[in-house]
Order: structure tokens, then C-alpha cells, then sequence
């Protein structure tokens, strides 16, 4: 079989060698847990507990009607100890739940076998997976259940699993996979059944060969499910990305997946979901790489949602030096912190510590045109003219050269030799053009 | 843990390790061999022409950032390329007044006055020697080969006389003391292409255009492949990053231009060879190309 990509692109440094041969293994239970309402896209939920209250774990306590929204869960049992406004990895003001842990584990009554794959209507995996408050775990946080709920008039095809995992030094996919590669098999069904596909395809790219294998061996015998050898290769694990290296299709600007028949999800969530249906618990542990030149001993560890960051830096041996920089998701899309008073939500996939011999600094110079963002840009945009249309506010420019296209993978930026923050200037650019359609 | 002492800054957090001066000074190593030929061809006096070159481009670079009050940024490699392209397309007999003059005018007028390295439309190293063609027409064309006065192979076959690819090819010939060995010309070329520094549609363009260009004009196409200054400019000078396409298109259009322009300067123009004038018309294009050659996003839908 050929190994797959899509066109330019860019090659980062993997540094995966840190933490791949690391087994997940379970954090320390937390004394405190802070579960922020807010950890996807879309509307924040309410609290559904109040300060005081026994909390149960896998408790439901915060919720709300709107549909692109996911439910948040209790990750331990305990006591409310207050409800307060945290700052969240993006520097956005949310609710969070704070909760005291018993350290007793106690489950709360709901949880149980949601019943077999096979006497299972879509409609109620749909359900169940909103209710288990699933959201893409790859980072993007896109509640899950949206994704399954096929408009009227689009004809799904085929479901993509991401196992690229694409962004350097991150490697909990690729422990997910080589450690429980049936549920993510069994996931894969679930979001099949789900949206009424045949044929599911999980795509990996070319450096893990151990989780290649592991996930051949899972689906053989498994008809309709195929695992696909992708070129190592900065963005792989894009949507768009995979579509086009696996399928050869363009998903429209503008548009989803779903026009060209199409759901993708990342391997991490499809084991959630096999989580949720074969034992009934709701999204409250995900499995995080905490890695770089800057931490002690890097791991991969399995972690309550709303950990401190704090507390897991020092099970993963505590930092090596004055850090330079603090990462939360890897280091090309990943949002720097300004302190660790952060709890892990259910899109955190890494912890990256650099060290301050690492962090460059912020000398850009003239762009002498080499090209080098052009040539790399996986979504064929001219990356050097819609930082320059932004810094000149040139917005009819701007949007002239699609900028809306634009994945925000940072390739440009990484590429620049002239060290130029073009992915900076273009995130500006894109979200003028957003509030400008807004107020027309 | 010294919360003063984290960054937090936008995404990527890593870069590439290539800078600007890297891609600079690879170009300064891809000319070595070419500076070699000319050494070995032209002796000392090829050596002096190369030197005060690089040392009057520096120089003036020096004297421009100095009085704009602007860093400077001599070591970045830019302007030492500009000299030594320039010392590549002078005459061995050149005196060397007039190659610091030319040089002056390559960063200066070439380069510094449209704000420096970035900024500037036209090749600087060729604005250079645009002037010293336009002003010193005579010594600009007084070739001299294994110490007596000769003329180009392009020249000599206005009269009728041909030379051997052989000597065309490693460059034994009368010429500029750049343009002479096209072995040691695509020897640099290739290594480049190999690191990613220059784009190869440019030189293949070019150079394929002038291919068959001259083939279907009847003419030798192979004589004026390696003839005149030809690879030296499609090589080195139609590659120039900052005067050139940064789409893929773009850049075929600029190197099949430039070469249909060679040609034409070649066999109906007044002058015997045409790569100097055939870039700088190109250059002005460059901003006209990029717009119209925009690649389709991906997904992109016409509207």
C-alpha cells in the first residue's frame, strides 16, 4: 500500500522520541479538581450544582439547551467547593466548577453499559455521545453529537479516524492506538453506525509504525474499516488534510467535511466514545502529553478533566531549568501560557515546556520573497500578501485572497526565514474580516 | 518557577532553523566555483575585479544604512552576492575604477534607494551593470583570453565563426569572467535546487525557452544554451528572490519570458547577447505576475 499526503506542507522536527515508548498511565488523583462550563465550541453550559453540594463522579453538573454545546461532568466525587471565573487556555474568561475530592471515587448512578452496538438506533448514539459530553479531543473541542447530526440533503460516505497526530512532540494518539486499538476500532463503528456509513478509514502517519500495526491487526476481519499510511508530513492530520491525502477530495471553502460526504474524527474521541458505551462514563479523563527540553521525565498521562497543570508538571519530574515557555496543545497550534494556574480540559493533548535557550526571539526582517510560505501553504494561500493586506489593512485584498480559507496551521510562520510572525498577522486579518461580516 | 521570565506569544512555537543570511551566504558558496573559473581563466586580474566588487557593494551598503540610520545589516550576506554576481558579468579588462563605480551603483542605485534588501524590483548586481554598459559601452566589451585580445563566441558568430561546445562548455572562451564556465555555473545551480534556495522553474524556463526558441529559428540550440551570460543569469540573477515570481506560474511565465527575450535581443536586436536587458524587463513584470497568478485556494470555489 502507498503512503498518502496531500500537496506542500511543511517538516517539522517530530521529537516524539521523549514520550512515544512512554505507556499512559494514570495521573494521581487530584485533591482539587476546577471543570471550567466552557471546554468546546459553542454555548457555555449552566451549573447544574451549587456551592455545598455532594457531587458524584460522572456526575452531570453543568448543562444547557443550546445544540452546539456539550455537558461537563464531575471527574471525582466530592463536595462544590465554589463556582468562580478562570481564564481558560485561549485567555477567555469562563465559568468553572471547582470541586474538593473525596478521594472515594464514588460513581454516580447513572453510570452503566449503555447496551450492545447492535440494538442501537442512531439517534440514541447521538444522544449518548452529547450526553457523555464528548468533544473532539484532537484540540479543536468541536462537541461530537454536531458533527453526527447529518443535515437534510447531505449523503454521508465514509468516516475518517485521525491518528496522524501530526503536531510535533504530541504522542497520546499514538499511545491511545497502540494500547486500545479495539475500542478505537469499536469507536469508529459507533460514529459509523451514527451518521449510516459503510466504510471508515483511520488514517496514520508513516512514523508510528508500531501503531500501524497494532491497528492493522485490529481491524482485520473488521469489513468496511481500513487503515491508511500517511506521509509524515506538517498538516497532516488537518481535516481537509486527510480528506484530500485519503480521498482525493477538496472540501469546499467555506464549507464542511460533509459536503464531499465526509466526517472526521480524532482516534483519542472515538475511545471516549467506546468509553461512554461500553461502561457509561462520561467524558472525565483524557489521556495528555506532557513533553519538551524543559520537563525532567516526559510521560504520557491519563488525567482528570480539571487538573491542575501545576500538579501534573511535577509528577512528569518537575521542570528541568526556568522554563522559557509553557505550551498547552503542541508547539504549532498550541496557546503559550502566562502562569499554570490552568486546569486540563477535554481538547488539552499536551503539555509542552521549552526551555529559554529554545524561545526565539522576536527579530523579524525585511521579506526578501523567497516563497518559502507560499510554497508550504497546504491550502494554497499566499500567506506573505494576506499578512502585508492585514498589517495595510487592506481587507477587500484580504478577502479577495480567501484568507477565510486559511486553517491557522502556522506553516507560514514556522517556514519564514526572515522570521517574520505572518500567521499572527493573518489570524488578525481573518477574524476583521469575520466581525466585518458580522456588522454588514 | 519566575513567571516574569515565560513568553507567551501566538502561535507556532517552532521555527524553522533557515534565516535570511543562511539562504545569503549559500548563494556566496554556490558561486565558488564559478569564481574559481574565473580565477583559473582570467589569473590575478579576475581576482581584483572579484574583490574590489564585493568590497565597493559592502561598502556602499555600509555608507546607505549608516546615513538612513537603519541597522547594519552587511553581515546578512546580500550585498557580498551582489558583488561578486557583478564581478561575473565584467570584462577581464576592465579597470578598476570603474568596477568600484559600477558597484556603487549596483547597492545604491540598484538596491538602497528603494530601502534595502527586500525592497527592491530590480536585480541589483544587473542595474549595476545596465550602467556601466550604458555609460563605458567600450570598455564594457574589450575581451581578452590566455593574454590576447579576443571577442565572445556570441561576437565571433555574427562573423561566422563557431566554437566548439567543449570549450563553451568548461568555458574556455572570451566572455565576462562569470560567464565562461557553464560546468561550474550549473555545479553551483545544482546545489541550489538541492537546498531549496533558488526555484528551478525559473533557470528551466529560461532555459528551455531559449532551447527551442533557437531551434525553431534554425539555430544551434546547444551554442546558445552555454554561449554569453546566459546560465550565470538564469541560474543566479532570474532566481533572485526578491525580483522574482512567488507563485509557481509566476515563475514559469518570468523564466520562459526572459528566455524569449534573450532570444529575440539575440538575433533581431543590436546587441549580441540579450540576458542582461531580458531579466530587467522581467523584474518589472513581477509585481503583475504575482497578481494574476494567484494559485486556486484549496477548495476554492469560482465566484
Amino acid at each position: 500500500m502507498g503512503v498518502l499526503t496531500f500537496k506542500q506542507g511543511i517538516h517539522p522536527e517530530c521529537n516524539k522520541e521523549m514520550s512515544k515508548d512512554k505507556p499512559l498511565t494514570k495521573a494521581l488523583r487530584p485533591e482539587v479538581v476546577t471543570i471550567p462550563l466552557l471546554q468546546h465550541i459553542g454555548a457555555s453550559c449552566k451549573p447544574l450544582v451549587k456551592k455545598g453540594e455532594r457531587v458524584l463522579l460522572g456526575q452531570k453538573i453543568g448543562d444547557t439547551d443550546s445544540f452546539v454545546s456539550a455537558p461537563v461532568h464531575a471527574s471525582v466525587s466530592g463536595v462544590v467547593k465554589e463556582i468562580k471565573s478562570i481564564k481558560n487556555p485561549m485567555g477567555r474568561e469562563v465559568d468553572a466548577i471547582v470541586i474538593e475530592a473525596d478521594q472515594e471515587d464514588v460513581l454516580a448512578e447513572s453510570i452503566g453499559p449503555q447496551g450492545e452496538l447492535s440494538t442501537l438506533t442512531p439517534d440514541q448514539i447521538r444522544k449518548m455521545i452529547r450526553e457523555a459530553g464528548i468533544v473532539g479531543m484532537g484540540g479543536a473541542m468541536f462537541p461530537t453529537h454536531v458533527k453526527l447530526a447529518v443535515p437534510e440533503g447531505k449523503k454521508p460516505e465514509y468516516f475518517i479516524l485521525n491518528g496522524a497526530e501530526c503536531e510535533p512532540y504530541l504522542t497520546v494518539d499514538h499511545r491511545i492506538m497502540i494500547e486500545r486499538p479495539e475500542d478505537v476500532v469499536f469507536g469508529l463503528k459507533v460514529l459509523m453506525k451514527a451518521i449510516g456509513v459503510e466504510q471508515g478509514f483511520i488514517g496514520i502517519e508513516f512514523n508510528k509504525p508500531e501503531a500501524i500495526k497494532e491497528m492493522e491487526a485490529a481491524v482485520a476481519g473488521e469489513a468496511g474499516i481500513e487503515v491508511k499510511t500517511l506521509e509524515t508530513k506538517y498538516p497532516q492530520g488537518g481535516e481537509k488534510m486527510l480528506i484530500k491525502a485519503i480521498l482525493n477530495r477538496e472540501v469546499p471553502a467555506g464549507g464542511l467535511p460533509l459536503d464531499v460526504g465526509v466526517v472526521v474524527n480524532n482516534v483519542t474521541t472515538a475511545v471516549a466514545i467506546a468509553d461512554a458505551i461500553k461502561t457509561g462514563m462520561p467524558l472525565v479523563e483524557r489521556s495528555v502529553t506532557i513533553s519538551g527540553n524543559g520537563i525532567s521525565e516526559p510521560v504520557n498521562l491519563i488525567c482528570r478533566i480539571g487538573t491542575s497543570i501545576e500538579e501534573l508538571l511535577e509528577q512528569a519530574g518537575g521542570f528541568v531549568d526556568q522554563p522559557g515557555k509553557i505550551v498547552l496543545g503542541g508547539p504549532m497550534t498550541g496557546f503559550a501560557q502566562p502562569d499554570l494556574d490552568l486546569p486540563v480540559v477535554k481538547g488539552t493533548s499536551g503539555i509542552l515546556v521549552m526551555k529559554s535557550d529554545e524561545i526565539e526571539d522576536f527579530d523579524p526582517q525585511p521579506c526578501i520573497k523567497c516563497a518559502r510560505c507560499v510554497d508550504g501553504c497546504p491550502q494554497f494561500l499566499m500567506p506573505v500578501n494576506l499578512a502585508n493586506y492585514t498589517e495595510f489593512a487592506m481587507y477587500n485584498e484580504l478577502e479577495k485572497y480567501q484568507v477565510l480559507n486559511c486553517i491557522e496551521c502556522g506553516s507560514c510562520s514556522y517556514i519564514c526565514p526572515a522570521k517574520r510572525p505572518l500567521m499572527q498577522f493573518i489570524k488578525i486579518g481573518k477574524s476583521e474580516i469575520i466581525a466585518r461580516k458580522r456588522t454588514a | 518557577m519566575n513567571n516574569q521570565q515565560i513568553v507567551v506569544s501566538s502561535s507556532p512555537h517552532v521555527r524553522d532553523e533557515t534565516t535570511v543570511s543562511q539562504i545569503m551566504w549559500s548563494v556566496v558558496l554556490a558561486l565558488v566555483p564559478a569564481v574559481i573559473a574565473a580565477l583559473y581563466f582570467f589569473k590575478f586580474q579576475a581576482f581584483l575585479i572579484i574583490v574590489v566588487s564585493v568590497f565597493g557593494s559592502v561598502l556602499t551598503e555600509y555608507i546607505f544604512q549608516k546615513a538612513r540610520g537603519k541597522k547594519i545589516t552587511i553581515s546578512d550576506g546580500s550585498a557580498v552576492i551582489t558583488g561578486i554576481l557583478l564581478a561575473l558579468t565584467l570584462p577581464p579588462t576592465i579597470p578598476l575604477w570603474l568596477v568600484l563605480l559600477g558597484s556603487a551603483v549596483a547597492i545604491g542605485l540598484g538596491k538602497q534607494i528603494f530601502g534595502g534588501l527586500g525592497y527592491n524590483p530590480f536585480n541589483p548586481a544587473l542595474v549595476g551593470r545596465a550602467f556601466l554598459l550604458a555609460a563605458y559601452p567600450v570598455m564594457m566589451t574589450n575581451w581578452m583570453l590566455d593574454g590576447a585580445t579576443t571577442a565572445t563566441p556570441l561576437n565571433l558568430i555574427t562573423k561566422g565563426i563557431t566554437t566548439d561546445y567543449w570549450s563553451l562548455f568548461i568555458g574556455h572562451i572570451g566572455g565576462s569572467l562569470g560567464e565562461t564556465s557553464a560546468l561550474a555555473l550549473l555545479l553551483g545551480g545544482i546545489y541550489l535546487v538541492y537546498k531549496g534556495y533558488i526555484n528551478w522553474r525559473i533557470p528551466l524556463g529560461m532555459l528551455g525557452s531559449v532551447f527551442i526558441f533557437s531551434f525553431i529559428f534554425g539555430q544551434d540550440p546547444l551554442f546558445h544554451l552555454f554561449a554569453g551570460g546566459l546560465m550565470l543569469g538564469a541560474i543566479y540573477m532570474a532566481t533572485d528572490m526578491v525580483t522574482s515570481p512567488i507563485t509557481k506560474r509566476g515563475r514559469w511565465i518570468f523564466g520562459i519570458g526572459a528566455g524569449i527575450i534573450v532570444m529575440i535581443i539575440r538575433l533581431w536586436g543590436g546587441y549580441p547577447e540579450g540576458v542582461l536587458y531580458s531579466i530587467l524587463l522581467m523584474n518589472t513584470t513581477v509585481p503583475l505576475l504575482d497578481r494574476y497568478t494567484r494559485p486556486r485556494s484549496l477548495g476554492e470555489v469560482s465566484s
